[in-house]
């Protein structure tokens, strides 16, 4: 395999770790709109938010590799 | 027409006024300007807009009213008893951390948060802080963090070595979060604009995404300076008060 296609195939496989930001989120959501429906008076917001940028902060540790790969080497 | 997309450009330290003490390189550059300019706007923010405060405020005193009432907040639900001491500190890194995100999605301007060393930086002194701060308060006892009550002897084998690790990851797990998110929006950014340059007719699709990714990001970088800040105060009710 040629360095260049290898380097592609590579960057293609980082980002797989959005497969794990993509179910978090939902997760996140899903629960704080079910949580809302259960008790509206609920002050879970906050904290959805929080839970929010944790998991989308995992995925994006791949994402900025598949970047690096793709435009630094 | 193949136009070449350079998205990692933007993130490039150039030297405005070269300076090379001793053999040095300490030249201020684009990033230290949008640092001086962070810090010069938070110092005018909450200096003149309190300077002439009224009983109902104006708009530059709300501004800096609201910013310390969100903070304040912040640090006293999540940092705990005897937390409000350390609200300076963390009203000063989330100012510092917000600023420098959304300064940085000014177009042309730079990131100063998308370098890991500065993050790291800033990271490293929550880090080494919390850490003095739980010995000054607790001496030795402060060790108990990592040894978790009502458990088995025989599971603490396991479960110290994992808490000592989850405690000295946490300066990398903090500045790498902020540094991946404004790396990875900022490049997203870069890329769609390629798109649309390199793209004759339909170039108006990859903009109407950019303008969408724009409006995500304004939103992530006040989130991760709110990240930042509330596991700021989070670690420092650790140190306070021992889980």
């Amino acid at each position: 395999m040629d360095p260049a296609s290898a380097k592609l195939i590579g960057a293609g496989l980082a980002c797989v770790a959005l497969v794990g930001a993509g179910i978090g989120i939902g997760n996140v959501f899903a629960s704080l709109i079910s949580a809302l429906a259960r008790n509206p008076a609920a002050q879970v917001t906050p904290f959805a938010f929080l839970g929010f940028a944790l998991a989308e902060a995992t995925g994006l540790f791949g994402l900025a590799i598949a970047f690096l790969i793709l435009f630094v080497f | 027409m193949a136009i070449e997309i350079k998205p990692l450009e933007q993130f490039k330290i150039e030297p405005i006024v070269p300076l090379h003490p001793f053999g040095i390189d300490a030249s201020f550059t684009n990033s230290a300007l949008l640092m001086v300019i962070a810090v010069v706007l938070i110092t005018a923010l909450t200096v003149l807009g309190t300077r002439r405060a009224a009983l109902v405020p104006g708009r530059w005193q709300s501004i800096a009213e609201m910013s310390y009432e969100f903070v304040a907040d912040m640090v006293e639900t999540n940092a705990g008893h005897g937390g409000m001491a350390y609200f300076p500190f963390v009203f000063s890194l989330f100012m510092f951390v917000l600023l420098g995100n959304l300064l940085g999605l000014v177009p042309y301007s730079f990131t100063f948060t998308s370098h890991i060393i500065v993050t790291f930086a800033l990271a490293a002194v929550v880090f080494i802080g919390v850490t003095i701060v739980g010995f000054a308060k607790h001496g030795m006892h402060f060790l108990k963090l990592f040894v978790p009550a009502g458990v088995p002897a025989v599971l603490l084998l396991l479960l110290v070595p994992i808490e000592l690790l989850s405690y000295f990851i946490r300066p990398f797990t903090l500045s790498i979060r902020l540094f991946a998110n404004m790396l990875a929006g900022h490049t997203m950014l870069a890329i769609f604009a390629g798109f649309a340059a390199s793209v004759p007719l339909f170039g108006i699709l990859p903009v109407g995404i950019d303008v969408a990714i724009y409006f995500l990001e304004l939103l992530v970088a006040a989130l991760q300076a709110y990240v930042f800040a509330i596991l700021t105060c989070l670690y420092l009710r650790d140190a306070l008060h021992l889980h």
